[in-house]
């Protein structure tokens, strides 16, 4: 079975949890062995993890797409790259770099195809949306060009180019929700971005979401049939701990960790809140808010106006390594987004022996039973929870011991198989 | 009396540079202790001593030199700066100590750190004031008899202390909120002790050399020795003492040499000597030469910064309060520390500057804001500086732990001293209670006594009032002898 996938970003050029999963999935999928998977995404660096899977990158070629062919047994898929300025996702963390440094955005990187001219140039706002409809069209050719049996669209920048890809070629489209404006503007949805959304879901032959949180706004939010909508769990890979022995801390005090993009949708403002109630009853604590975002200088202001600015960091973006040495140095992961279709960040905790506070608003909670689950906005419980699982050592050796068992469990070969079972089904219909 | 129909113009040169701090993360937290950007500060301050200190003091020298001892200047080194000549550049306390042999350069005192402790408490402010004149004596072999405090942050509480500590002068800001109507063209005093004198900057004059010198869009651009001569000699009919007070960087750093600004301070003394009524003398002299003409009201405190002339710069919004408190909370328990690096940490970490680079006031003020600034935001200033200081705070939890018996200790203490005021409150309340009820006895008997005498002529009641008059006067005397006794 070959699939065409379109995707948007790619390891270690991601910004969220899209690339991630994306990854993993197409991981999970070259593991499987009768799946090859074509993965295009808009721009390819070249130096994409080839560890699994052999990546090819194209972006030093000023032209607008290129397929290189392997024939050699174990480079079980290839990757198109169209030539682009476009920035990866609806990240608001790169379009807060990008708009306030002074990034060279004039730019215009003209591209070229046999048929005739193709201009990518790029700005977010707007011009987000002319780079999607862009990356449909040159889509339609790369559908032309390669064979394969279905097509797999994830999130809503690359459902039009899916849907070309499906018009041209005649094969069924899968899309994958990752996410919906509903989750990311926190309920003033952007009408372009649904539209997008709704076309795509309309036009899909299946529709996977991460989650029956995220299923359900699919169905009820965009009016789409019950039966059409089938949930995937993401997953995580396995990490190596040895390397977490080796990170000392230099203080006494517990940590409580937030870590992820500081915006709306992950709820900083709550964790802030919530730290304060416990440093009025304890001070062996720090509390670390890692990340960086369009909320961050509020939070900043906020925190320092509740005077617990002492025992409450900000690190910034994290990267690389960084957030391993993070984790490695929290007591308990904190994720009290306000609306999160699935959450890897929770998994990617227990897998390094960090107990986790999660919102009920989350997909992760649907599948993780050894993690305290609160409601986003209960502070108080929220407060409860960490103060209960930094004093009480038995809860919290628990909760590490379980949780590390249950996330073990999570494979993305699992979900790569009840993505291949979808494969079928749509092929059988076909 | 000689000196009365005399004018005076008063230089005075502001030298600091802070100890800049280096990214410090969340993750060095109780691994590093080193908190400086040695690099920022090794070439910042080389470059400035080959730009500005080392040739604008051979040009002051020269100048002394030349006029035979009318030429003077007034200097403030703040002791970061010190520390660094020291570290880096030392030739540049050579040259100031050639400066200070002259006999016509004075020096004025200051924090240490060139802090906000006078903000915050008399104690910290009053024990870096004697760090500072330990220094200067150390290092330039004077002994200050004037006092300017950081960024000239002047209130009428403060200006009492300096007077309290001995200092006969201080200076401040001309701020126009201040003087209203008044003109900073004359000296004035303390309003809560008299003996200090203030003299105010003239921060039209000032800022003409400081921050308009090589502007050309300036419609007085190009400014000449002879051209500003003449503005300081139109003063001298309305006013007695013009206050030129600028940071000394000005020369050389924030107007480069190519701009004329060396040039400007070579032949600008001349100029004034030859062609105007004006004099050149140090703050002391002038406090000495002038009668000040009425005490200058300073109620909350001002500073030179910025447009608003007040401490907003520093703390004008929630960070720079919440890194100011945290700041501060810690001087009690510092001072029970013995170690050399946390002392010498403590008085680094005071620097107004890192409050500073926190100011969120970016419009009309942004570009001085952004000088000599190592921070992208103000908020990144914040980030890490307080990273350093939990890593500071850690340090001192290890020296002096904050155990409960210390927090028992400190309760308990702060009760005590509760008690204190509360008692001398209360003490006071009584003595005055006492005074009023001794006092109207006499007081309303006096009348009494008057009409007796009065009643005296009136035969009618004649005997009974004698009966009462000399009763009460014994009494008088017996009271007015036991008033003499107490007071002995």
């Amino acid at each position: 079975m070959r699939v065409l996938m379109f995707g948007w970003e790619f390891p270690p050029h991601i910004s969220g949890g899209l690339g991630t999963a994306s990854y993993g999935l197409t991981k999970g999928m070259a593991s499987l062995g009768n799946v090859n998977v074509i993965f295009v995404v808009p721009k390819a660096w070249g130096d994409e993890d080839q560890s699994v899977v052999k990546l090819v990158g194209a972006n030093t070629v000023p032209v607008a797409y290129k397929t290189i062919h392997y024939a050699g047994g174990k480079k079980s898929f290839e990757k198109i790259e169209v030539d682009s300025r476009i920035i990866p996702y609806t990240d608001p963390e790169e379009f807060w770099a990008y708009t306030r440094g002074e990034i060279d955005s004039r730019k215009i990187v003209v591209s070229t195809d046999e048929k005739g001219r193709i201009e990518f140039s790029g700005k977010y706002g707007s011009g987000l949306l002319e780079e999607i409809r862009k990356y449909a069209i040159v889509a339609s050719v790369i559908a032309h060009e390669n064979e394969f049996d279905v097509i797999h669209a994830h999130d809503w920048l690359a459902y039009p180019a899916g849907i070309e890809a499906a018009r041209a070629s005649g094969k069924p489209l899968v899309i994958h929700v990752h996410a919906t404006d509903f989750d990311r503007s926190g309920g003033n949805v952007n009408p372009d971005v649904y539209a997008i959304e709704k076309s795509g879901m309309d036009f899909a032959s299946r529709i996977i979401t991460v989650s029956n949180l995220t299923r359900d706004i699919v169905i009820n939010r965009y009016n789409i049939d019950p039966d059409k909508v089938v949930t995937v769990y993401n997953a995580v890979d396995p990490v190596e701990i040895a390397d977490n022995h080796l990170i000392s801390r230099g203080f006494d005090e517990k940590v409580v960790t937030f870590l992820g993009r500081i915006t709306l949708q992950k709820g900083p403002e709550y964790f802030i809140e919530a730290a304060h109630r416990v440093l009025k009853v304890m001070n062996n604590v720090r509390f670390v808010m890692a990340g960086s975002g369009d909320m961050m200088d509020r939070m900043i202001r906020r925190a320092a106006a509740l005077r617990i600015t002492d025992r409450f960091h900000f690190t910034g973006f994290l990267r690389g390594n960084d957030v391993f040495r993070m984790l490695a140095m929290s007591d308990v992961y904190i994720m009290p987004s306000v609306s999160e279709p699935f959450g890897i960040s929770p998994l990617e905790a227990m897998q390094s022996n960090v107990p986790v506070i999660i919102s009920k608003q989350s997909g992760v909670a649907e599948i993780l039973t050894h993690a305290v689950k609160v409601d986003f906005w209960d502070i108080d419980a929220m407060a409860d929870a960490i103060y209960g699982i930094l004093n009480y050592p038995a809860l919290s050796r628990m909760f590490i011991r379980n949780g590390r068992e249950e996330v073990i469990a999570l494979k993305w070969e699992n979900s790569a198989r009840q993505v291949r079972t979808v494969y079928r089904e749509v092929l059988a219909r076909n | 009396m000689k000196h009365v129909s005399r004018k005076a113009v008063c230089l005075h040169f502001e030298v600091h540079q802070p100890f800049r701090l280096k990214s410090y993360r969340f993750f060095d937290l109780g691994h590093d202790h080193y908190y400086y950007d040695d690099y920022a500060n090794e070439s910042i301050m080389q470059r400035i001593a080959a730009r500005c200190y080392i040739p604008a003091n051979k040009i002051l020298l020269d100048l002394i030199r030349k006029h035979k001892g009318k030429f003077k200047v007034a200097f403030s080194i703040s002791g970061l700066a010190l520390d660094q000549f020291s570290l880096y550049t030392p030739e540049v306390i050579d040259s100031f100590r050639q400066l200070a042999a002259t006999g016509s350069v004075e020096f004025l005192a200051e924090t240490n750190s060139h802090s906000l402790a006078s903000l915050k408490s008399r104690e910290e402010f009053e024990k870096q004031v004697n760090q500072h004149t330990q220094k200067m004596k150390d290092l330039l072999g004077v002994e200050p008899t004037a006092i300017r405090n950081t960024e000239m942050i002047y209130s009428d509480q403060i200006g009492a202390w300096m007077a309290d500590m001995g200092f006969r002068v201080t200076l401040t800001e001309g701020a126009k909120h201040v003087l209203g109507w008044k003109s900073p063209n004359f000296v004035y005093c303390n309003s809560i002790n008299p003996r200090l004198k203030v003299l105010l900057r003239n921060f039209v004059l000032s800022d003409d050399i400081a921050f308009r010198f090589s502007n050309r869009d300036w419609c007085e651009w190009p400014l000449t020795a002879s051209k500003y001569a003449g503005w300081i000699s139109q003063l001298a009919s309305s006013g007695e003492v013009v206050n030129i007070f600028i940071d000394y960087e000005t020369f050389g750093e924030h107007h480069r040499s190519e701009s004329g600004i060396m040039d400007f301070l070579a032949h600008f003394p001349g100029a004034v000597l030859k062609s105007t009524p004006f004099v050149f003398m140090t703050p002391t002299e002038v406090a000495d030469h002038f009668q000040p003409i009425a005490p200058v009201q300073v109620p909350s405190p001002i500073s030179w910064a910025d447009e608003e002339r007040d401490l907003t710069a520093w703390l004008g919004n929630e960070l720079q309060t919440a890194a100011f408190e945290k700041l501060y909370d810690l001087s009690e328990r510092i001072n029970t520390c013995a170690g050399e690096e946390l002392k010498k940490d403590w008085v680094y970490l005071q620097s107004s500057d890192h409050f500073y680079y926190m100011c969120t006031k970016f419009f009309s003020d942004g570009a001085v804001h952004a000088y000599f600034n190592p921070y992208e935001t103000p908020y990144d200033a914040f980030m890490n500086y307080m990273n350093i200081l939990s890593d500071f705070e850690l340090r001192i939890n290890r020296e002096a732990p904050c155990s409960e018996e210390f927090n028992i200790a400190r309760r308990m203490k702060e009760a005590a001293r509760d008690k204190d005021f509360l008692i001398e409150n209360l003490q006071r309340e009584l003595d005055q209670l006492r005074k009023k009820v001794r006092k109207p006895v006499p007081a309303k008997k006096k009348p009494v006594a008057k009409k007796a005498a009065v009643a005296k002529k009136v035969p009618a009641k004649k005997a009974a009032a004698a009966k009462k008059v000399p009763a009460l006067k014994k009494a008088a005397v017996k009271r007015t002898a036991g008033k003499q006794v107490n007071k002995k």
